[in-house]
Order: C-alpha cells, then sequence, then structure tokens
C-alpha cells in the first residue's frame, strides 16, 4: 500500500457569486506526479492556492491533511514550513538580483542577520547541479533565459526542502526542447530525492510522459482520478472529462476558404532589434496570404516569429526596419501603430495582460479601444452606441460574463483571451496577425477560438497563425511557414509535413548557420 | 449594472463625498454655524479656486500613469511674475498680457512636456528641474521684489463678483437678483441637457435609468445650485472667479468622461503597453498633458496673482502638493488610470473646508498642517486597504495568535 502524503477532503471555496470549488477531493501518494487538468476556470489554481495557504484557514470549508496530520495554513510561510512549496505560472523571480540570492530569498544564509555570501554561493551551486543549471550563481536573473528561470524557481524550492513541489503550468512560456528537460528534470527529483509533486498542465502530452495519476476538475468539482498504471488514459478521455461532452476531434474542419487573390505581401523585411540594433532580429523574409487563408508561422521561441509580427504592425518593434509590404496589391508604409490599424491590419499579442489588455478597465472600454472612431463623433463617445456594440461582440464570441461592464480582471484566461479577439475582430481588420491565440487557454475554448478563425477565414480576411505548438499549426492553417534565426527557411503544406519533419527543418538550420 | 457593482466601483468617490458632508457639519456646529454664511461660503470660493484648477491639471497627469508635475507651483509664481512685469512695470495693456501670460504657460508646457513625453525624463526629475528653474527664474525678474498694484483690467477677469443688472429688485429679498436667476437659469439648463438626453436614448432603444430615480436626481442636483447660489446672492453676488472654475470644471468633466481623448487617456495609465499597442498615441498624449497642466498653472497664476493683487517671488509655494492631495483624497489611483474631476473637486472641498473651518475656530495653520497630512494618508490607506484587503493578513495575525493559544490547551487537556 502506498503512504498517503497529502489528503484533501470536501473543499469549498466561495467567492462573492462565485463557487470556485465544490466538495473537492484530492489524494496524494507519496513518490508520485500527480496532474491536475480542467478548463480555465475549473477551480485548479484556487485548489492549489487552498493548498498553499495564499487562502487562510476559515476562507473555505474541508480539511487539509499533510502527512496524517492536519493542517490550517494562515499563509504560505505556514505551509512552506512544511515543505509544501508552489511554483505559479508568472515567475517569482527579482530580475536584479542574483540567482544566488534568488534562490535564498526570504531564507538567507545569514548569521544574526549578516549575509553569509561564500556560504549562499557554495549552497547555491549544489542546489543548481541539482537541476541541472549551468550558470555562474553571481548571475544576475534578468540575464538568463526563461527556461533558465525555471530551473531556478525549481532549485529555490529545493533549497526550501521541499517535499510537495506544485508547478502551476510550468512549461507555458518554454518551447518544446526546453518544457521536455523541465518535465525530465521532475521526473529525476522524483527518482532521485522522492520528491512528489504536483503538475498542472494544459499541454495533455506532457501529462501523458510525466504523470502518474491525473485528477480532472471541471467546474469546481472533481470529475475523476485515473490511474496510468490500472486505467485506460487517453488524451480523448481526459479531454471528455474536462469540457464534459465528446470532443471529436481537437481541431474544427477548415473548409477550404481561400480565394485566388493575394490580400498580404512582404518582400524582403528586415528588422534589427530594438536596443542592440546592430543584432538582425528578422533577417530577409518574404511571404504571402491570400484572402481566406490562414498561414502557419512556426518557430522556437528567439525564432523572431514576434518580433516579425510586431514590427509589420506599425513598427511596433525594432528598428532600422526596411521591406515592403503590399496590401491587395498597394505598397504600405507604416509608420505608426494607428495607421497600421486604419489600413485594417491588426495585431493580437502574445502577452495579453502585459501588452493586450486594460486588466482594470470593463470588456466595454477593452474591445471599443482600438477604433474609438467607430463609436464616437468628432471626439465625442457615444457610450449607448458603444455598450450595444460590446453587447453584439460579448454574444458573437460567447464570452462568458454577466455584462460588458465587467472588469476584465475578473474573467478566466479564456475569457480574456476572447476579449482580445473581440477588441481586434471589432477594429475590422483585412490582415489579422495572431501571436499564440491560444496560449493558457483550455481545450474547450481553444477549440472555440479555432472555430472563431475559421469563420474570420470564411469572410475573407487573410490570417497570419503565429503559434509555437506545432500539433495546433499543423491542425489549423492551409500552409506553414517555418521560421529560425530571424529566417524562413521552409515553407510547408501541413497535409505533406509531420511534427517530425519540422522540427528536423529546424534542427538542420540550426547547425548550418554554426 | 446593478448598484452593488456600482456602489463598489465608486466606493471610495461616495465614501469621500460622505466625509466632505461630514466634515461641512462638523464645522457648522463648530463654528457656530459661521461655515456656510453667505459671505464665508464665497470666501471658500476665493481661497480654493486656484487649487482646483491645478488638481484638475494634475488629474490628467496623474492618470496617464500616477505622473505628477512638482512645478506648478513655481509656475503660478512665475506667471504671476510676468504679468506684474508687463502690467506695473512695462505698463501694457493688461488684456493683452494675459494672453500673452497664457501663451508662457503654453510654451512652458512646451518645454516640460518634451523632456518626459519625448526626451522620456521621468516626470518626477523633470518637474522637479522645472520647479527650481521656474522658481529662480521668478527671483530673478522680480529682483527679489514684490509688485503691486495691479490695475483694475487685470483685476476684473477674476475678481470681485457679477454686477447686479437688476439693481434694486431684490427678488425673494437676495441682495443680488442676478446672481439668482443665473443660478436658476443654471439648474434648469442642467435638467433641460439631462431630460432631453434620456428622451433621446430611449427614443433609440436604449436601456434607460427608472424615471422616478431620474427625477429624483434632477431634484437633488437643481435644489443644490439653486442653494450654491442663493446663498452667494445673499452676500455680494456669484464670484467671477466662480465661473472661471465652472467652466473649467465642466470642460474637463467632460473631456475626461465623454470624449475618445480622456477614455486614452485612462487607456493609458491602466496599461501603457496595450494601450500603445491598440493604436493610442502614448507619447504625444503625455506631452499634451503636460502642456495642458503649464497652461491651467498659468490660469491659476493670475487668478493668484490678482487675488493677491502683487505678483510675489514666493507665491504659489507648496501648491503642487494640496494640488497633488486633492487628487488622491479624491479618488485617484497612484498608479493612474482611476480618479474623476469630480472626485478631486471633493478633495479639494475636503482640503480647502478643514483649512476655513480650522482657522475660522482659531486652530494654528500648524496644527492644520498635521491635519491635512493625516486625512491625506487616512485616505490613501483606505483606497489600497480596500483594494488589497490587507485587513486579511491582519485578523489571520490575530487570529494565529489566538489559536497557537487554544491548541496549546487542547494538548495539554488531551495529555490530561
Amino acid at each position: 500500500m502506498k503512504k498517503i502524503l497529502l489528503e484533501m477532503r470536501s473543499i469549498t471555496k466561495e467567492f462573492p457569486g462565485v463557487k470556485a470549488l465544490d466538495n473537492v477531493n484530492l489524494t496524494v501518494y507519496e513518490g508520485e506526479i500527480h496532474a491536475i487538468v480542467g478548463e480555465n476556470g475549473a477551480g485548479k489554481s484556487t485548489l492549489m492556492n487552498v493548498l498553499s495557504g495564499v487562502y487562510p484557514y476559515g476562507t473555505y470549508t474541508g480539511e487539509v491533511y499533510f502527512g496524517g496530520q492536519e493542517c490550517r495554513h494562515l499563509d504560505i510561510k505556514d505551509s512552506e514550513r512544511l515543505g509544501i512549496v508552489i511554483i505559479h505560472q508568472e515567475l517569482a523571480l527579482v530580475p536584479y538580483l542574483s540567482i544566488g540570492e534568488n534562490m535564498f530569498l526570504g531564507n538567507e544564509q545569514h548569521r544574526r542577520g549578516i549575509i553569509d555570501w561564500d556560504k549562499t554561493y557554495k549552497k547555491a551551486e549544489e542546489y543548481m547541479r541539482m537541476v541541472g543549471l549551468e550558470e555562474n550563481p553571481r548571475t544576475l536573473v534578468k540575464d538568463i533565459s526563461i527556461a533558465k528561470q525555471q530551473l531556478v524557481e525549481i532549485a529555490k524550492a529545493l533549497a526550501k526542502n521541499v517535499r510537495l513541489l506544485i508547478l502551476d503550468e510550468p512549461t507555458s512560456s518554454l518551447n518544446e526542447q526546453d518544457a521536455r528537460k523541465v518535465l525530465d528534470l521532475i521526473l529525476k527529483l522524483r527518482n532521485e530525492q522522492g520528491i512528489t509533486s504536483i503538475i498542472i498542465s494544459h499541454k495533455l502530452d506532457e501529462i501523458d510522459y510525466c504523470a502518474d495519476r491525473i485528477t480532472i476538475l471541471r467546474d469546481g468539482c472533481t470529475v475523476e482520478t485515473l490511474d496510468k498504471k490500472q486505467d485506460n488514459v487517453t488524451e480523448e478521455r481526459i479531454i471528455r472529462g474536462m469540457v464534459g461532452r465528446e470532443m471529436s476531434s481537437r481541431f474544427p474542419v477548415r473548409a477550404d476558404t481561400i480565394q485566388d487573390e493575394v490580400a498580404f505581401e512582404v518582400r524582403n523585411w528586415t528588422v534589427y532589434h530594438e536596443l542592440y540594433t546592430e543584432r538582425k532580429v528578422v533577417d530577409n523574409v518574404s511571404f504571402k496570404v491570400k484572402k481566406g487563408e490562414v498561414v502557419g508561422i512556426y518557430g522556437l521561441m528567439g525564432s523572431g516569429r514576434t518580433e516579425l509580427a510586431m514590427s509589420l504592425f506599425g513598427q511596433a518593434y525594432g528598428s532600422n526596419i526596411s521591406g515592403t509590404i503590399i496590401k491587395n496589391g498597394e505598397v504600405l508604409a507604416l509608420n505608426s501603430i494607428s495607421e497600421a490599424i486604419a489600413n485594417g491590419i491588426s495585431y493580437v499579442t502574445e502577452d495579453r495582460k502585459d501588452n493586450g489588455l486594460l486588466l482594470g478597465s470593463s470588456i466595454m472600454h477593452n474591445i471599443t479601444l482600438p477604433r474609438m472612431d467607430f463609436v464616437s463623433r468628432k471626439g465625442r463617445i457615444d457610450r449607448d452606441l458603444e455598450r450595444k456594440i460590446a453587447d453584439q461582440y460579448l454574444e458573437l464570441l460567447s464570452i462568458k460574463a454577466p455584462n460588458v461592464e465587467q472588469y476584465v480582471n475578473n474573467l478566466s484566461g479564456g475569457n480574456q483571451q476572447k476579449v482580445l479577439l473581440a477588441k481586434w475582430i471589432f477594429s475590422r481588420p483585412d490582415i489579422l496577425i495572431l501571436d499564440e491565440p491560444t496560449r493558457g487557454v483550455d481545450v474547450g475554448a481553444k477549440y472555440e477560438i479555432y472555430e472563431i478563425i475559421n469563420g474570420l477565414a470564411s469572410q475573407g480576411k487573410a490570417i497570419l497563425f503565429i503559434s509555437s505548438e506545432l500539433t495546433e499549426i499543423l491542425g489549423m492553417c492551409d500552409r506553414i511557414y517555418v521560421m529560425n534565426e530571424g529566417k524562413i527557411i521552409d515553407e510547408v503544406l501541413p497535409s505533406e509535413a509531420t511534427q517530425e519533419s519540422i522540427m528536423n527543418a529546424i534542427i538542420q538550420a540550426s547547425k548550418g548557420g554554426n | 449594472m446593478d448598484w452593488k457593482t456600482t456602489i463598489r466601483k465608486n466606493l471610495r468617490q461616495y465614501m469621500m463625498l460622505i466625509v466632505l458632508f461630514g466634515i461641512i457639519i462638523f464645522f457648522q456646529i463648530l463654528t457656530n454655524g459661521i461655515l456656510l454664511k453667505p459671505m464665508n461660503v464665497s470666501n471658500l470660493i476665493f481661497q480654493n479656486a486656484y487649487v482646483v484648477i491645478l488638481a484638475v491639471g494634475m488629474l490628467l497627469c496623474i492618470l496617464t500613469g500616477g505622473n505628477i508635475d512638482l512645478s506648478v507651483g513655481s509656475v503660478v509664481a512665475f506667471v504671476g511674475a510676468c504679468a506684474g512685469t508687463f502690467i506695473i512695470t512695462w505698463g501694457w495693456n493688461p488684456h493683452i498680457s494675459i494672453l500673452l501670460c497664457l501663451l508662457i504657460g503654453i510654451a512652458i508646457g512646451i518645454w516640460q512636456g518634451f523632456w518626459i513625453a519625448y526626451v522620456k525624463i521621468p516626470a518626477f526629475i523633470a518637474t522637479l528641474a522645472g520647479m527650481l528653474v521656474f522658481r529662480g527664474l521668478t527671483l530673478i525678474i522680480l529682483r527679489g521684489l514684490t509688485l503691486a498694484p495691479f490695475p483694475q483690467g487685470y483685476l476684473a477677469y477674476s475678481t470681485g463678483y457679477i454686477s447686479d443688472i437688476f439693481g434694486d429688485v431684490h427678488l425673494f429679498g437676495v441682495r443680488n437678483t442676478t446672481s439668482l436667476l443665473l443660478g436658476i437659469l443654471t439648474a434648469l439648463v442642467y435638467c433641460i441637457i439631462e431630460i432631453y438626453s434620456y428622451r433621446s436614448r430611449k427614443k433609440k432603444g436604449y436601456t434607460v435609468e427608472n424615471p422616478f430615480a431620474l427625477g429624483i436626481k434632477l431634484l437633488v442636483i437643481g435644489a443644490a445650485i439653486i442653494w450654491l447660489f442663493y446663498t452667494l446672492a445673499n452676500y455680494r453676488g456669484v464670484p467671477r472667479v466662480f465661473i472661471i472654475l465652472g467652466i473649467i470644471l465642466i470642460v474637463y468633466s467632460y473631456l475626461t468622461s465623454s470624449t475618445v481623448v480622456g477614455r486614452h487617456l485612462y487607456a493609458m495609465g491602466g496599461n501603457e503597453k496595450a494601450a500603445r499597442l491598440s493604436g493610442v498615441k502614448t507619447d504625444r498624449l503625455l506631452f499634451l498633458v503636460y502642456v495642458n497642466m503649464a497652461f491651467l498653472a498659468s490660469i491659476a497664476g493670475i487668478v493668484f496673482s490678482a487675488r493677491l493683487n502683487s505678483a510675489s517671488p514666493q507665491a504659489g509655494q507648496s501648491f503642487e502638493m494640496d494640488a497633488i492631495a486633492a487628487c488622491f483624497i479624491g479618488g485617484a489611483s497612484t498608479t493612474g488610470g482611476i480618479g474623476t474631476v469630480g472626485g478631486t473637486l471633493v478633495g479639494a472641498l475636503i482640503m480647502g473646508i478643514l483649512n476655513n473651518g480650522m482657522s475660522i475656530m482659531g486652530i494654528s495653520s500648524n496644527v492644520q498642517q498635521v491635519v491635512k497630512g493625516l486625512v491625506l494618508l487616512a485616505a490613501v490607506a483606505f483606497d489600497v486597504i480596500s483594494k488589497q484587503n490587507i485587513r486579511f493578513t491582519f485578523l489571520s495575525k490575530f487570529r494565529r495568535k489566538k489559536r497557537e493559544g487554544t491548541e496549546i490547551t487542547l494538548q495539554e487537556s488531551s495529555n490530561a
């Protein structure tokens, strides 16, 4: 019989007006990797916040047992003392402190308040070796990649004598290679040190790769817990549990909506880095998108996808930009974002929180922002018209919110993403550049977003679909450009390509470059 | 939107309005009714007009992202010094001089806005520099001396009262019939605009508020307007500066709530990057906000120098602090994106009435400073606490202590 490490019994947590968790049970055995899956808003993060003491005892009902003892955490310190450490999706590192300083933040190696730097860095090196991070512990966190920052977070957890490691979407901002490294590390920590982990993820292939057992949440309730050894665990079964219905396909059928006319063409587009102006980030890129076509751009992080997209969008990024943009046969010179918007080009950012939405404003104000001229006359806003239009978009994209006055930060990730899409559809673009439009969005909402994209294509809009998820690119696009180190290295049709062939092309190109 | 959300959303503003009424009642009692006597109401307006004008400009700066302007006090002094030099020393035409002073204000704004918006020097630093520069220039221009007095042509705009064209006709026994009629007219125009917009919205099929609620709103606000003008009419009439103030409040209230520029201001304060990627020209907006601030500061400079009837090198000391405090007491967010002109007016009135009330009671100005500081702290603390639920941590700390105590007793009893 395996030993139970953690048991959460009939946890119920209510927010004003919403029951986020309803009688949720969770059992985690010692030394297992336990995955928690569910759509956005299913209650995964809330459950972990109860466990880690973000929501103190008394604000929820139910019982938590850890190592056989009942816990009543009042704050994160309480749970950390027991060895429960949570690593949040948004990393909590201080960019201008070194790796070592970050690792022992709040847990400083000191004697009577004086920090022992030799000990700090020596111990930091030990933990870094454990997680396979090869860096000088004195390097500032801002100077290392996000993948390495994720390793620093894990090392930091180890330094706290972790017994239960909770990882909330640990790979959401990593490319597939780095993501695999993190997962391998979690497996290694379990095998070598017996560290139990709870991993929250949207990526089912990752869960399949590392989890021993899987708990599915839906609408604040436990649907079931699957054991990989006993149950027949398939992606279909997990998805069915998450969305509560059969989902025959993860992608809606793409009807042939491509028209002959080329809507958008870019020739010899070259962009230099915004700060290091001698560094080329986009190198002589040329491509075409036809009306009604969904064209994918696939590339790993740092391949220049976002830089390409943003530089096309009224030079929102980059310096020393050269090249030609041709829309419907006419050459456009776009010197500002407002010009790009006025010429029917929209860019849906990959980072909805930082670059996309006014989180503290209403849905309505977010949607109308790019084209205030559509809801105003001579600079005066027609607030009634604005509300009417926002109402329409709420319905059109089935955004789940009581009304358009709702603040965006009260919405789930999927609904926020839909607001972001609504905003840019409202701006009536002919060319829509979507940068990771389904990042941090659950399976059900992803499917809805894919349907919206197909709908836009069938209206004759040209769509540039940027993603670092190969399955998504292959499932959604009519044609795919593969980008690497600022160059387009390949153009493929999804019917002819596989994940392996595309990855191979990138690896070959990287070798050639070096 | 249901009323609960409305209240929660505007909690701080309503709170401050309630506080304002509380303070009024408090001082009305403690001063034996002097506070709301016609003469004192008139004084309140004269004393606080320039602070309100500055606070409105400051609000726009704060909305863009918590930026403040430390130089406004010096600009007030500098503009006053220019006016004094033009009119008193050189004997120029006062009307043209006023126009020139406003242009100087705009030029100062262009100077500061350039450094802040385009060179991207933090507003705090750029305006701190401006504060020193313009105070210094004031001293240079005036050679450290005070210029006085101004001719009537300069004073006419912002001092004194509107003249009574009805002479001996005393409607309802008030001293200044024109003022009373002006109040009734204002209330009427307000009601007509509200009713007109109500009807046109209804015609277009939009959801409208309950007609009963609208009626009450019109009645309350209309009565308040008429009461204010009636009180003023019972003294010497409506102060001229009150008209200037009214126009500024209406224009900026409209600008922030109903125009595209206003919306862009809030968007920029809410998330600058997102606003920029939505086509908002954030640099230009920041520039314009500082031009506007200096423009309003030059109006305040003219109003203030006319009230003192002199151009003094020490004028406007720490006015920037009063303006900033009014904004934050009135509900503006220190990080931008939140705040209204109405709230700022309430904030300025709270400060003004505290000053005035305590002065009537003979409390020393040293104590007044302490009280004002504490009020500012309390107002912002209230905001921060209501946003972050800090209360929780406080309480849980107490609870923890209590719990630890009980646990020990539990263990003891089980041992026994």
